[in-house]
C-alpha cells in the first residue's frame, strides 16, 4: 500500500492504494465519481475515458502509481454550472441511445478538440476509433463533434474580437 | 450438454399464457396514491386475446398488456409501465403518447418504469412491442383520465360537458378553467378504461409524430445517470464469482484458506456456486484470485469449426417441439420434378455476442426477509420469479428495480447475476454489488444462436419460382416464412443441441433467415440473368414490401453503380410488422471490398418520433455491420478463443459508411415496432453486392473466397 496524490477536477486527493490499482476503480469506488464507466477493463472500449494532464486516457488500464501527482479531469469536472459545448452538442445531435458510452465519448471529444479544433470527419473517425458505441450512434457522434468544434471556434473568435 | 434451463432460443415465442390475471388489487393502487398523492389513477389493460396482431408470420405474444396513468393535484402526470428503457428511447416515446391524450406539454409527464413494486405486471421488453402494444395502453389510460376529469368538471361547474375542452393541462370552460389535477379536489379517484375507449387518431397527434428530445438527456451527457453498476447502498460490499477457465465446468473442489485470511472477506460456497464478498471491489477480485479451484470440464465439445455438423446431427426432424412442424403448401417434389432449373445451397451462421457496454450486474439488499435487487434486465418480472424460486420465497417478498440500462439487444433476458448478487448478500448480511467482468460477459452470458440453413428452389421455364424448401437448424424461426409467392413450399425449423448457451438477440433469427433467403434470391436472379429487383417484384404481392424495395432501388440508382469498379446489392424483408429494404454500394479494396454507402428504406406504419426512429435504424444497421463483416465467436475445447473486447471486433467509427435512411411514413397504418427490423437486410445487401467481385463464402461474415 502507498499514498498517492491525485489532482482530480481541481481538487487534491490523497489516495491510499496499491500501485497496480486502476485509476477507474479509485474514481468510481473511492470517490463515487461514477460518470466514468466500466465497460471492458481492457482499455478497448473507451467508456472509462478521462483526461490525464489533458490527454484522453483509458482509466481502467491506468495504474494508480502512474498518475501520482498528475492532474485528472473526469466528466464530473466538465462544464461547471452549465453544460460544456461538447455536452450540449451531444444533446442537440441526440448522439446517444443508452448513454453508457457517452461520458467517455464526451471526454474523448474534449481531448480531440484541444489538439485539433477543426477536425475532418476522417480525423474524428481515426481519433475516436478507440471508443465504442455499441448502440451504433457513430454518425450522430461525428455530427456532434463537428457541431461542438464549430461552436467552440465561433465562441473563441467572438472572444478574440471582444 | 443440452441443459434445458440454459436454452433460450427466441424466448418470447416460447412464453406460455399466464394462467390467471386478477384484477388490480385495491392495495396495489393505494400504494400509488401513497407515493404520488391524491389525484386520479386510471388503469388500462388489454387481454392477449383482444390484441390486434399487426404482424405477419408471427405468433402473438401471450399475455395482457397493462399500464396505469396518474395525475396529481398539481397536474403532473405519471405513467406506470413494466417496460424497461435500454436505449431504445421509449421513456420519451411512451411519454409522448400520454402527453398527447392529456393535451399537456411533454415536460409535464414522467414515467415510472420497470419497478416490480410500483408498476403493473409486464412480460418484458423485447420483440419490438413497446410501440405497438404498450403505447396504446398508456394512451387509452390517459384518454380515459381526460374524459373522467371532463365529466367531473361539468358536474362541479354545473355546465354542459360539450362546452368544455382540455388545453395545455387546463380544463377550459366558457366562464372558468382549472388545472387537470385541481378538479380532483384532493380525492383519490380510480378509473378503469372501459372497453372501446382508445387513444386519439393519428390526425390528432401533437407530440407524437415530432422529434422530441430524449427525456433527461442531460443526465447522460453529464454522466449523472446511475446505471446499475453505479448504484450504491449504505454499507454495501462487493462480490466476485468463481468461474471455470472456459465457458463451462462444474466446481469439484476448492481451497479458500488464502482468501479467508484476508481481513473482511467472506467466502460463500453453496452447492456448485462459489463466490466472495469483500469491502472493496479490488479486494473482492484479489480474494477470488487467491482461491484455488478444480473444475470438472466436459470433454469432446464441438468447436466453431465442427459445430455446424453437430447442429445438423442433433436437430429435431418433425413434430419434436417448437418449430418442429414444417409449413407445407402444394407439392415441392412434383414441382422439382417438373422444373426447368433448380438451385440448392447451404449457409452457415456463427454464434455472435451482444456485447452490451454495461456489463450484466446487480445490487442486492435483504431487509427483514424482503429482497430488493437493482439490475439491468429486459424482464424485471421474470427476474423477480427467478429470484423468488432461487430463494424459495414468495414473489411478494422480492422487488426488482431496473434503472435505465446501458443497452441489452436481447442479451439481458435472464437474471443469473441478480441471483448471484442476492446469494452473496444473503451470506454477508449486507447489500452486495456484483458487476460481471468483460470476460464473464463473453463466457457466461449467452449468444445469438449459430445455425445451418439449407435452401432448395425450383424455377419454371418462365423464370418463376415453383418450389421453395427451407430448413433452418438451430438459428430460429423468426421470419422463416418467405414473403415471396411460391406455390409449393416446405419450410421447417429444427431445434438442435447447442454447445454454447444461446438466446434472444436483436431481430432474433430474422437476420439469419433473411440473409439466406435474400442471398438465394440474388443467386437465382444472377443465374437466370435477370435483374435482382425485377425478380423479387415478380414474386411479391405485398404492397408495403414492394414500396420499400422500389424506393431503395431508386435511391441507390439501381441497377447502375455510381462509378466503375463499384457494385450494388439489395435485399428486402419484413419482421415485427415493419418493412425494410437495404441497398449497398461496394468498391474493390485490396483483397476484399469496401462499403461506400448504404441506403435504408423503412416503413413501420405511423411514425411516433422521426428522429428517435432514425437513431434506432442507424444503430440497428451499424450493429448489423458487425455480424455482416466480422463478428463470429470462435471456440474449441470448452474455451472461447476471442472472448474479449480486444479480440472480438465490434463496429467502430471507421467501419461505418454513409447511411442514407429514408422513412416512409404511413399515417394510415398502426405504428409497429422498429428497433429490430432494420438489422435484417444489412448482410444480404452487402453479400449480394460482393458477388459482383467474386465468389462469396456461404458462411457469415460476408467474405470473398
Amino acid at each position: 500500500m502507498g499514498i498517492y496524490t491525485l489532482r482530480i477536477n481541481g481538487k487534491t486527493h490523497q489516495i491510499e492504494g496499491e500501485p497496480n490499482d486502476s485509476l477507474l476503480s479509485v474514481l468510481r469506488y473511492e470517490l463515487d465519481l461514477i460518470g466514468s464507466k466500466f465497460g471492458c477493463g481492457e482499455g478497448a472500449c473507451g467508456a472509462c475515458t478521462v483526461l490525464v494532464d489533458n490527454q484522453a486516457t483509458r482509466s481502467c488500464v491506468t495504474r494508480l502509481a502512474a498518475v501520482d501527482g498528475k492532474s485528472i479531469m473526469t466528466i464530473e469536472g466538465l462544464g461547471g454550472n452549465q453544460l460544456h459545448p461538447v455536452q450540449q452538442a451531444f444533446l442537440d445531435a441526440e448522439a446517444f441511445q443508452c448513454g453508457y458510452c457517452t461520458p467517455g465519448m464526451v471526454m474523448a471529444t474534449v481531448s480531440l478538440l484541444r489538439t485539433n479544433p477543426t477536425p475532418s470527419e476522417a480525423d474524428i473517425a481515426r481519433i475516436m476509433d478507440r471508443n465504442v458505441c455499441r448502440c451504433g450512434t457513430y454518425p450522430r457522434i461525428v455530427r456532434a463533434v463537428k457541431m461542438a468544434a464549430d461552436r467552440m471556434r465561433n465562441t473563441e473568435s467572438a472572444e478574440v474580437r471582444r | 450438454m443440452n441443459r434445458p434451463g440454459d436454452i433460450e432460443v427466441e424466448r418470447y415465442e416460447l412464453s406460455e399464457v399466464a394462467p390467471y390475471r386478477f384484477e388490480v388489487e385495491r392495495r396495489e393502487f393505494m400504494r400509488i396514491f401513497g407515493v404520488m398523492g391524491a389525484g386520479v389513477l386510471v388503469l388500462a389493460s388489454v387481454p392477449a386475446s383482444a390484441q390486434e396482431s399487426g404482424r405477419t408470420g408471427q405468433q402473438s405474444a401471450s399475455t395482457d398488456v397493462s399500464a396505469w396513468v396518474h395525475i396529481d393535484e398539481r397536474g403532473h402526470v405519471t405513467g406506470y409501465t413494466g417496460k424497461t428503457e435500454i436505449g431504445q428511447n421509449i421513456r420519451t416515446s411512451l411519454a409522448q403518447a400520454i402527453a398527447d391524450e392529456l393535451r399537456v406539454p411533454l415536460d409535464r409527464v414522467s414515467l415510472v418504469m420497470a419497478d416490480t413494486d410500483l408498476v403493473p405486471f409486464d412480460q418484458g421488453t423485447f420483440g419490438s412491442q413497446s410501440t405497438p402494444r404498450m403505447a396504446p395502453q398508456l394512451a387509452r389510460a390517459a384518454a380515459a383520465a381526460r374524459e373522467m376529469l371532463l365529466d367531473r368538471a361539468a358536474t362541479q361547474w354545473n355546465v354542459d360537458r360539450a362546452t368544455l375542452s382540455v388545453k395545455d393541462g387546463q380544463i377550459v370552460g366558457q366562464r372558468q378553467s382549472a388545472g387537470l389535477g385541481e378538479i380532483t379536489k384532493g380525492q383519490k379517484l380510480v378509473g378503469v378504461v372501459p372497453v372501446g375507449v382508445s387513444g386519439s387518431p393519428v390526425a390528432q397527434w401533437v407530440s407524437r409524430g415530432t422529434a422530441e428530445k430524449k427525456v433527461a438527456g442531460a443526465d447522460f451527457v453529464t454522466g449523472r445517470h446511475r446505471f446499475t453498476p453505479d448504484i450504491t447502498r449504505p454499507g454495501m460490499l462487493y462480490g466476485a464469482i468463481l468461474r471455470p477457465v472456459g465457458y463451462t465446468g462444474t466446481l469439484a473442489s476448492m481451497d479458500d484458506s488464502a482468501a479467508r485470511a484476508i481481513k473482511g472477506v467472506t467466502v460463500v460456497r453453496d452447492g456448485t456456486f462459489a463466490g466472495v464478498v469483500a469491502p472493496t471491489e479490488r479486494l473482492a477480485r484479489r480474494a477470488a484470485a487467491a482461491i484455488k479451484t478444480d473444475w470438472r470440464v466436459p470433454t469432446d465439445l464441438p468447436s466453431s469449426q465442427t459445430v455446424y455438423e453437430h447442429l445438423k446431427k442433433t436437430g429435431t426432424t418433425s413434430g419434436g417441439g417448437r418449430g418442429g412442424t414444417p409449413t407445407i403448401a402444394g407439392d415441392v417434389s412434383a414441382a422439382r420434378a417438373a422444373a426447368a432449373r433448380t438451385f440448392d445451397a447451404s449457409y452457415r451462421i456463427p454464434y455472435i455476442a451482444h456485447v452490451p457496454l454495461e456489463p450484466r450486474s446487480a445490487v442486492a439488499e435483504w431487509s427483514d426477509g424482503k429482497l430488493t435487487v437493482w439490475t439491468g434486465t429486459q424482464r424485471p418480472f421474470g427476474v423477480r420469479t427467478e429470484l423468488a424460486e432461487a430463494f424459495r420465497i414468495p414473489e411478494t417478498q422480492v422487488r426488482v428495480i431496473v434503472p435505465d440500462t446501458g443497452s441489452a439487444y436481447g442479451g439481458k433476458h435472464t437474471g443469473e447475476f441478480a441471483v448471484e448478487a442476492a446469494r452473496l448478500a444473503k451470506a454477508a448480511g449486507k447489500p452486495v454489488k456484483l458487476v460481471w467482468t468483460r470476460a464473464e460477459e463473453f463466457s457466461f452470458g449467452y449468444f445469438r444462436p449459430a445455425g445451418v440453413i439449407d435452401v432448395k428452389t425450383a424455377v419454371d421455364g418462365n423464370g418463376r419460382m415453383t418450389a421453395w424448401e427451407f430448413d433452418n437448424w438451430n438459428s430460429g424461426s423468426s421470419a422463416i416464412q418467405t414473403p415471396y409467392e411460391v406455390p409449393n413450399r416446405r419450410i421447417q425449423f429444427h431445434q438442435s443441441d447447442s454447445p454454447l448457451r444461446q438466446g434472444s438477440y436483436r431481430g432474433l433469427a430474422a437476420t439469419a433467415n433473411h440473409y439466406v433467403r435474400e442471398m438465394h434470391m440474388d443467386a437465382i436472379a444472377r443465374a437466370l440473368n435477370v435483374d435482382a429487383v425485377e425478380f423479387r417484384l415478380k414474386h411479391l404481392k405485398d404492397e408495403r414490401m414492394r414500396n420499400v424495395l422500389t424506393a431503395a432501388a431508386q435511391r441507390i440508382g439501381w441497377p447502375k453503380a455510381s462509378a466503375a469498379n463499384r457494385a450494388l446489392g439489395i435485399a428486402c424483408g419484413t419482421e415485427k410488422g415493419s418493412y425494410i429494404a437495404t441497398a449497398a454500394e461496394l468498391s474493390r479494396a485490396d483483397k476484399g471490398f469496401k462499403i461506400e454507402r448504404l441506403v435504408v428504406t423503412f416503413e413501420c406504419g405511423a411514425i411516433v418520433n422521426p428522429d428517435g426512429l432514425k437513431n434506432q435504424i442507424e444503430g440497428s444497421v451499424v450493429q448489423g455491420l458487425g455480424g455482416a463483416l466480422f463478428e463470429a465467436i470462435e471456440f474449441a475445447g470448452g474455451k472461447l478463443a476471442n472472448g474479449s473486447m480486444a479480440q472480438y471486433r465490434v463496429p467502430r467509427f471507421k467501419d461505418v459508411p454513409a447511411i442514407d435512411v429514408v422513412l416512409l411514413d404511413r399515417r394510415d397504418l398502426p405504428s409497429a415496432g422498429a428497433g429490430e427490423t432494420p438489422i435484417v437486410c444489412v448482410a444480404p445487401a452487402i453479400g449480394s453486392a460482393a458477388r459482383s467481385f467474386g465468389t462469396v463464402a456461404t458462411e457469415l461474415p460476408v467474405k470473398l473466397v
